[in-house]
């Protein structure tokens, strides 16, 4: 009998049933359906956290001090004081394969602009934090060494605060106020985005270091040096040479411990992915599980459609069919079944993952290869738990089925 | 088709000559045939050594009571079973010992099924249900539309091709089962209790159509009956009892003639038409 013969057949027998049918499917749908969501939420966060790392600056370490302990109170990492404005020097210009170090500290302060206020982070660093994290500046300009050097009050806003101080522009060349110590705006940052860690990146003022500490903060010390190195594969050593460094400049003998960390951002960054990938693998089980679900949903029916069907199948053995041709039929059937399901599925799947998008905010990206496999899969199902059923048909004795009430 | 009305009313039993008009070219030829169901102490016997000639082109009615092995000699007849020993060779090829592949084309090919309770496909047109034979023997789309039709004229309902089964009366439904039954030009017909779920109007019109097929036709039927109305319209009777034939001749001598004369009085309005 022919595929077309069979597929007709097929089709008829299963809109005898439509209800059947489609809760039938059901099963299968929401199987293909998590497939495709799980694999686009699963790309979309690798992706999303890609793009992360790429904004952060390229190869990009970091250097926090480390934990201090006072009267056997630890206060925790961070808590030392013990990195400092020629520690950023130092490794600028001794440790091989650095492109790059800018120091970094930060408060949080009101910043007045006029009739208009905004309460964000202030951050002090140096010119070179512009190439270290890869952050251009979109109007005016980042403030220079020699601002540094002269502590001078110039500020850099990033883009979300030049928004709600100067919603009408003309940020570059006004004054703003931070603890009543006046700044002349220099330069815009461009638009960065939300950190991998979901802050929004753009919501600070930058000043010089120097100015920072003396005027804001009144710390000798940074909190965080950001290093970048000239290639990916150069990370390791730099981090490496700038521990060695860092010990030797801190006077720290072989028995005592860092009192500095070098965390790897990208590190940090691949732990997020893998996370990411865990909550697709979830998926993809739940997905799994529906489809063995949907499986044996579809097994089930076409052992009911069998039974139902017997004298059906014992007539068609008489008139000359053979066990195959009966194999096939019901086989086609299940099969049938499991792709019209795989099809809906995939619609389903594309909704889900375009809701999950636009409802829920979470990046997703659909892949061809996604749609493949939720089609292939379905087939998969279709063939594995429609065979029994359909051996059964055709094993059935003629006579037997003929007579079957 | 070119028979009319004359031509199919039912000529005198017996007054055709079986060997002569028909050949001696026997379509059925079983020789010592056994059926064992069960092993051992519980095994059942239902065939005890059966031997039974049909030439081309007769007309034969299997009569027994229930239990008398009547069906089980149906159904390897039928090629649906396969007999435990004996030999049975259909149009001069032995198909006792075919596989279940084998079985199913020569059903395909050999014979046609007659059933009391039709076993049309329900759902299904009398067109689709007399085209199935030939959907399993790979015959194209063109070709079987226009033989289903054809024969469904043939049986007189060229006018319900797109009828289901359910909106078809009994006679009607045997009609198209008798239809479909002859799709792949089988020589031989076999029916089980034909008119068994029919009223003797309906049964009258199906054992006319029958009997026209065998003698326009030249078909060899074979029909299953505990109903000597029916037997009655055949031209032998071969009688079952404890899994033997235990009487087999013409059915002038095996049904008595006032029977006979009551049975097939029906016959004389045939429906059927060219």
């Amino acid at each position: 009998m022919s595929l077309s013969n069979l597929l007709r057949i097929a089709w008829q027998a299963l809109r005898r049933n439509i209800t059947r049918s489609i809760l039938t499917m059901l099963g299968i749908i929401i199987g293909v359906g998590a497939v495709i969501t799980s694999m686009a939420i699963g790309a979309g966060a690798q992706a999303a956290v890609l793009a992360q790392i790429e904004s952060l600056g390229a190869n990009l370490l970091v250097v926090i001090p480390g934990a201090i302990t006072t009267g056997g109170v630890n206060l925790g990492s961070g808590s030392r004081t013990t990195l400092t404005l020629p520690d950023v020097t130092a490794i600028a210009q001794t440790v091989p394969e650095v492109a790059g170090a800018a120091p970094y500290s930060q408060t949080s302060a009101q910043v007045v602009a006029g009739g208009t206020n905004w309460y964000t982070v202030v951050g002090g660093t140096t010119p070179s934090y512009t190439t270290v994290r890869s952050w251009a500046v979109a109007q005016g300009r980042f403030f220079a060494q020699a601002d540094v050097d002269q502590a001078t009050k110039v500020a850099v806003l990033g883009a979300t605060v030049a928004q709600n101080l100067f919603p009408s522009g003309g940020a570059v060349g006004a004054t703003v106020v931070v603890k009543n110590v006046p700044f002349k705006v220099v330069g815009v940052l461009a638009a960065k985005g939300q950190s991998g860690f979901g802050r929004d990146q753009d919501d600070v003022v930058m000043v010089p270091m120097t100015t920072l500490q003396a005027r804001l903060t009144g710390q000798t010390w940074v909190n965080n040096i950001f290093v970048s190195a000239t290639t990916p594969e150069a990370v390791p050593l730099v981090v490496d040479a700038t521990e060695r460094l860092l010990r030797l400049r801190h006077h720290l003998t072989v028995s005592q411990p860092d009192d500095f960390s070098v965390r790897n951002i990208a590190d940090i960054q691949q732990v997020r992915i893998a996370t990411s990938q865990t909550q697709a693998l979830l998926l993809a089980g739940i997905a799994v599980v529906s489809l063995v679900v949907g499986g044996i949903g579809i097994m089930n029916i076409m052992l009911v459609s069998v039974t139902e069907r017997t004298r059906e199948i014992g007539l068609r053995m008489a008139v000359g069919a053979r066990g195959r041709d009966i194999l096939l039929q019901f086989l086609v059937e299940a099969l049938t079944l499991a792709c019209v399901g795989g099809l809906i599925g995939i619609g389903m799947g594309l909704l889900t993952a375009q809701g999950t998008s636009v409802l829920g905010h979470w990046p997703v990206l659909v892949s061809g290869f996604s749609i493949v496999l939720g089609f292939v899969s379905s087939l998969v199902v279709g063939v594995v738990f429609g065979f029994y059923p359909a051996q059964r048909a055709a094993a059935l004795d003629p006579i037997v089925a003929l007579r079957y009430e | 088709m070119t028979g009319d009305a004359t031509t199919i009313a039912p000529a005198p039993v017996g007054t055709v000559d079986r060997a002569g008009a028909a050949g001696a070219d026997p379509l059925i030829d079983v020789r010592d045939l056994t059926k064992v169901y069960g092993e051992g102490a519980t095994a059942i016997r239902a065939l005890r050594g059966v031997s039974l000639v049909v030439r081309r082109g007769e007309f034969v009615a299997i009569m027994g009571p229930s239990g008398s092995g009547k069906s089980t000699f149906m159904h390897l007849l039928g090629c649906l079973d396969r007999p435990t020993s004996g030999s049975y060779r259909l149009a001069g090829r032995e198909v006792s010992r075919l596989s279940r592949d084998e079985l199913a084309l020569v059903r395909n090919r050999q014979i046609g099924f007659v059933f009391q309770s039709f076993n049309l496909l329900a759902r299904t047109t009398a067109q689709e249900n007399v085209e199935l034979p030939l959907l399993y023997a790979g015959v194209p789309r063109d070709t079987r539309v226009a033989r289903a039709r054809e024969l469904l004229q043939q049986v007189g309902l060229g006018d319900r091709l797109g009828h289901r089964p359910s909106e078809l009366s009994g006679g009607q439904q045997q009609r198209v089962a008798i239809a479909r039954g002859l799709a792949n030009g089988a020589p031989l017909l076999m029916a089980d209790e034909p008119t068994g779920n029919l009223d003797s109007a309906s049964s009258a019109e199906i054992m006319t159509l029958f009997q026209h097929l065998n003698r326009v036709q030249g078909i060899t039927v074979v029909l299953v009956t505990h109903d000597m109305d029916i037997a009655a319209w055949s031209e032998r009777v071969a009688t079952f009892k404890d899994g033997l034939i235990v009487d087999d001749r013409p059915s002038a001598e095996a049904v008595p003639s006032a029977v006979r004369e009551a049975a097939t009085r029906g016959a004389l309005t045939p429906e059927v038409r060219a």
